[in-house]
């Protein structure tokens, strides 16, 4: 489904993405992961076409990527933003923020869809007609997942959907998210600094450093131990300690 | 439809008017917390309302003379006093409200929406358009503004209409600056890109999400330079540039009384009271308007 060759991004001088290549197929998910600035968010931005400036081969579903990106990517590509804070438009209420894709891609029935929208999200109904300041953060983090899903689409590039969020409502949302793949044979781009996360979602595990991709391997080879690069073994080695000292106040208490 | 205080107060409105409806309810009950700000507003609303209903509230016509009772003295008859061709300042005060206050508000019709489009497409389309428009905008910049409104109205034939044009075409800059700003910011926010992942194209994305959210500063922007544009309105009147006689300007008629300013003071005062509580007016309504719609101040 989604195909990246040897993908390079610059900012002015500076690499970012120094030739990354990875492929998804339909219906998988893969989690990129990686420090900050590894260039992780830069791919998806580059993959979404909010960045034009990259060279090298993106294609979706076979078909080659341009620099431009037409109405009909957006309908079967969409993006879930990290901030859900700065993801929705302040002014807007709900209900116009679900409105616009349908409005841009001319889709009719747009009350119905609304209202099934918030509903595949688990919002109550009431939040409807509400703005974004008067959500939790949970809530807005739902609201732009069903924004992303108005018009349908195949493939979802989450960009740290959940490292806003508390850790509670972190669960809720990547159940939420699951459970959309499943029913809807989404196909995910996950990005994560976070572990357990991407290792919660996807079923493929590429990690990032310095603009490389260093290593991709399976979430099971992930849990086993089966690592073969020392940045993974690192990160892992870290995710497992946090979880240790997370979990030691808990049994001490 | 009952429209009540819950009705608009509710944490679940129950339809996309009654949502819009809401906070804007909420702004002007924040609004009428500030004394000052609606004492401003109520000047405003009672120099409209004055000057709209002139016909109904002068005693006098405003055009005739009466040269026997010339420079007269406030009176029963003649509440401020006449002027130096007999006629009633109460009468022309009434009058020349609709003027100034009819040159304000066709000049902030013609700059505001001018200047927000220049700013917006400006800020938001970037690289050679951003240059080549603000490049325009930093020449109108470049002059000060009552010297090429004069010779603006120079060239043309002096009068209200060329005097409301003259003043927006120097008016306009800062509203294009202040809105390209507040574009920049917006134009990487991750809620744009989301209009941008939506398919949305520029034109829908400046005109639906951008232009609104740089409306408020614009208004406060707006209403803080209502009183510049009076003062540049009977500045130019004072020179003869705007309203010609014997139309009852504010401006105008300070500058024909300038010559008995110290014997028969109370000619010039009624119309310059009426010019400073007019520019007071709007800057006390300005910064109350900035307190509520102030976008850095969340909802």
């Amino acid at each position: 489904m989604i195909d990246i060759e040897g993908l390079r991004v610059r900012f002015g001088v500076n690499e970012v993405v120094h030739g990354v290549s990875l492929a998804v197929l339909r219906g998988g998910s893969f989690g990129l992961v990686g420090e900050s600035g590894s260039g992780k968010s830069t791919i998806l931005r580059a993959y979404s076409g909010l960045n034009p400036e990259w060279t090298g081969a993106m294609r979706l579903n076979g078909a080659e990527l341009g620099r431009r990106r037409d109405r009909a990517f957006f309908r079967r590509v969409q993006m879930v933003f990290q901030d859900p804070y700065g993801s929705l438009h302040p002014r807007q209420t709900v209900d116009r923020a679900l409105n616009e894709p349908l409005i841009v891609h001319g889709l009719g029935d747009r009350d119905a869809r609304i209202a099934r929208a918030l509903s595949d999200v688990s919002l109550p109904g009431n939040v409807r007609f509400r703005y974004p300041h008067q959500l939790s953060g949970g809530q807005r983090q739902r609201v732009a997942i069903a924004r992303s899903l108005m018009a349908e689409p195949d493939v979802l590039l989450l960009d740290e959907p959940t490292s806003a969020l508390d850790v509670s409502v972190q669960a809720e949302v990547l159940n939420l998210l699951r459970d959309l793949q499943e029913r809807r044979g989404l196909t995910y781009l996950l990005v994560s600094h976070n572990l357990a996360v991407v290792a919660h979602l996807c079923s493929t595990i590429g990690v990032m450093q310095g603009g490389d991709l260093v290593e991709t391997l399976s979430a099971n080879d992930l849990r086993a131990g089966r690592v073969r690069h020392p940045h993974t073994a690192e990160l892992r080695a870290l995710t497992v300690e946090l979880e240790k000292d997370e979990a030691q106040p808990a049994t001490a208490g | 439809m009952i429209v009540t205080r819950d009705w608009l107060l509710t944490e679940a409105p129950a339809s996309r008017g009654q949502a819009a409806w809401g906070r804007r309810y909420r702004l002007w009950l924040q609004l009428r917390r500030n004394p000052l700000a609606m004492a401003g507003l109520l000047v405003i609303l009672a120099l409209i309302a004055l000057s709209l209903l002139a016909p109904w509230l002068a005693t006098h016509d405003p055009g005739v003379q009466d040269l026997s009772n010339r420079l007269a003295r406030p009176s029963a008859a003649h509440w401020l006093g006449t002027d130096e061709l007999g006629r009633d300042v109460y009468s022309r005060l009434l009058y020349g409200g609709r003027i100034t206050l009819g040159m304000v508000v066709a000049v902030v019709v013609l700059v505001a929406p001018l200047g927000l489009a220049v700013g917006c497409v400006a800020g938001y389309a970037g690289g050679i358009w951003d240059r080549l428009l603000m490049r325009v905008t930093d020449v109108f910049l470049a002059f000060p503004r009552l010297i090429l409104a004069l010779a603006f109205v120079a060239a043309l034939r002096p009068g209200v209409t060329s005097a409301v044009a003259a003043i927006a075409l120097t008016a306009w800059p800062p509203y294009a600056r202040l809105a390209r700003a507040e574009t920049l910011g917006l134009r990487g926010t991750d809620f744009i890109a989301a209009v941008r992942l939506c398919g949305a194209g520029p034109g829908r994305i400046v005109l639906r999400h951008i232009a609104p959210l740089c409306l408020p500063s614009l208004i406060v922007r707006v209403t803080l330079d209502m009183s510049s544009i009076i003062l540049t309105a009977a500045g130019l009147g004072f020179l003869g540039m705007g309203a010609q006689p014997p139309s009852p300007e504010w401006g105008a008629m300070i500058a024909t009384a300038r010559r008995f300013i110290l014997e028969q003071w109370w000619v010039p005062t009624a119309p310059g009271l009426a010019i400073f509580v007019a520019s007071l007016a709007f800057n006390l309504l300005g910064d109350g308007l900035r307190d509520v719609l102030d976008p850095k101040q969340g909802a």
